[in-house]
């Protein structure tokens, strides 16, 4: 410590990127760049499973069951798997689970550091960009059973729209319409979705449709978590609109979870979706 | 070879202390106060888009006076080591007086090193604390000296004028509006009296406590501002003293020229700030 001066580094105009700059001065703070010896070694660290959203006019709800998985052990019950990025973006995070969690929080910073340095945010598409690159660097960490695949969901400002953007362990970016899940109850997810989804919800209803799509995730798979009644806890529901994102509070997504299993005793498979559709034209 | 002139130590520091000094007499005042929720910011800048005060991190705001390329490549400097600090170990293990200590330990360095040109800029680095009491405003000066203001405090040109109109207003603890009549009001101040800085001027921040963000940092927009400050009576733009050439009034008449070849000039034209003034080369590769 007997030079506690700026380092020139920090003193030069450059990069906008949080990520960059982290790579030039303290790459092994980014979470990609370690040696892992040769192996599988998806099966040492808990692993975060289904993430589902949906838009609806005005904005996108993103949620995630609570449920970490190591094998047949249940690692962690009151896992958090849906962050905040900023204020108009939220992601939620499949695969392993401590490696998405430092993702996600470099991608938060990386996210407010542009937005002060350059004194505006991003844009939508510019921040799925960025997440792309990240997962992009973890491509080696993948390949060894360590792969994080996130949902990237928000708001655009600009286009007046909930969006929905998807990824694949190579950094791909796909831009989903309407609604998407990711992780391993994401099929069963992604069916319930196909069946409740219209494009006329609002904030709540959408909410529900999220809610019962995990319901039937946590149905037919181990690896998702149900509502746990004992307990008291429910998915976590990050609801995003032109006002910006919140978490929608514990109590008004138990009231919604009640519901849902309410409905669910009398039929267990969840509510049906007419035969031929076309009854609201 | 000519033997070079031999002068004293106290004279190279005093000549480039006035160096200092004369840069940063020659912007306009800005004035950092301490009121019932937070800190407060306020100076007369009529860009919207270079800013003399900045969010840090959640908790720490940066103003500054002075040239800009030199107190905004500190300001970047800043953002970095707090996100550094913050990635590296927790958000609530970044504090002013850290930040504060690296600024010091800059502008002391460069100030005392032979080969640096010393840095035209004053800085007030802003914490705000869950109370009144864990406030901090320090207030560095381009040789390194780190003051812990309390209270109010004001740095750039005019300041003996403008503390004294602040002091006479200034009462611990006042609610944000009557902060900021009390700031605006004393920034106004000048040699011929009294004028109103209409609201699209004025940069004005808050560090404020009571936001349910994270982030306590937010910019006042000029419709809140003009919420805020009432009915101020007629802005009178013919009140200006012009005579140096320094752009008093509201909407000043006497066109200031940019000269690239005189790095002390107000006016930067065309160029972009951080651009090279005579090559008119850009600074910084573009992001890619």
């Amino acid at each position: 410590m007997n030079d506690s001066r700026l380092p020139s580094a920090y003193l030069r105009p450059g990069t906008s990127s949080f990520s960059d700059f982290l790579a030039e001065q303290a790459p092994d703070l980014l979470p990609g760049t370690r040696a892992v010896p040769q192996g599988n070694a998806g099966d040492l660290a808990p692993h975060g499973t289904t993430i589902v959203a949906a838009t609806f006019p005005g904005g996108v709800v993103l949620a995630g069951d609570r449920r970490a998985t190591m094998g047949n052990i249940i690692a962690q019950r009151d896992i958090q798997k849906v962050f905040p990025a900023d204020e108009f973006s939220a992601v939620g995070i499949a695969g392993t689970a401590g490696l998405a969690i430092e993702m996600v929080r470099l991608f938060q910073v990386e996210l407010e550091h542009y937005e002060k340095i350059e004194g505006s945010t991003l844009s939508m598409d510019g921040k799925a960009n960025r997440l792309s690159a990240l997962i992009r660097g973890n491509l080696a960490m993948a390949m060894q059973g360590l792969s994080v695949v996130p949902l990237f969901a928000g708001y655009d400002v600009r286009a007046d729209q909930g969006r929905i953007f998807s990824y694949d362990v190579t950094g791909g970016r796909y831009e989903e319409t309407a609604f998407h899940s990711v992780g391993s109850g994401s099929l069963f997810a992604r069916g319930s979705l196909k069946k409740l989804y219209r494009d006329d919800l609002d904030a709540t209803s959408c909410v529900e449709v999220v809610v019962q799509a995990l319901y039937d995730a946590a149905d037919d798979d181990s690896a998702t978590g149900g509502p746990d009644l004992t307990r008291r806890i429910f998915p976590v529901v990050q609801v995003i609109t032109a006002e910006g994102g919140h978490r929608m509070p514990d109590d008004e997504v138990a009231a919604i979870a009640d519901r849902v299993i309410n409905a669910r005793m009398a039929r267990p498979d969840g509510p049906t979706a007419p035969l031929t559709g076309g009854d609201r034209a | 070879m000519s033997t070079p002139f031999y002068v004293s130590p106290e004279q190279l520091m005093k000549d480039r202390a006035d160096f200092a000094r004369k840069g940063i007499a020659r912007g306009r005042s800005v004035v950092a106060v301490q009121y019932a929720d937070g800190v407060l910011f306020v100076s007369e800048n009529p860009s919207q888009a270079l800013h003399k005060v900045s969010e840090i991190y959640d908790r720490i705001a940066f103003a500054a006076v002075g040239r800009y390329n030199e107190f905004e490549n500190l300001r970047i400097a800043g953002v970095r080591l707090a996100d550094m600090r913050g990635y590296s170990y927790d958000r609530r293990d970044v504090t002013g007086r850290g930040l504060a200590n690296a600024y010091a330990q800059t502008l002391g360095t460069i100030f005392s090193s032979g080969g640096e040109k010393p840095y035209e800029v004053e800085i007030f680095v802003a914490e705000v604390g869950d109370s009144a009491e864990g406030d901090q405003l320090f207030r560095l000066t381009y040789d390194g000296q780190v003051a812990d203001e309390h209270g109010f405090a004001v740095m750039g040109g005019q300041v003996e004028q403008v503390a004294t109109a602040l002091e006479s207003t200034f009462t611990e603890r006042a609610p944000l509006a009557d902060a900021l009549a009390g700031a605006v009001s004393a920034l106004g101040q000048g040699e011929a009296g009294q004028r109103i800085i209409p609201t699209r001027d004025l940069e004005v921040a808050v560090l404020d406590r009571t936001r349910t963000q994270t982030r306590k940092f937010v910019r006042l927009t000029p419709a809140r501002l003009d919420a805020l400050l009432g009915e101020r009576g007629p802005a009178t733009p013919g009140e200006r003293t012009s005579g140096d050439g320094r752009r008093e009034g509201g909407g000043s008449s006497v066109p200031l020229v940019d000269d690239p070849a005189d790095p002390t000039d107000q006016v930067s034209g065309s160029v972009a700030p951080l651009e090279d003034p005579t090559s008119g080369e850009p600074p910084i590769a573009p992001p890619t």
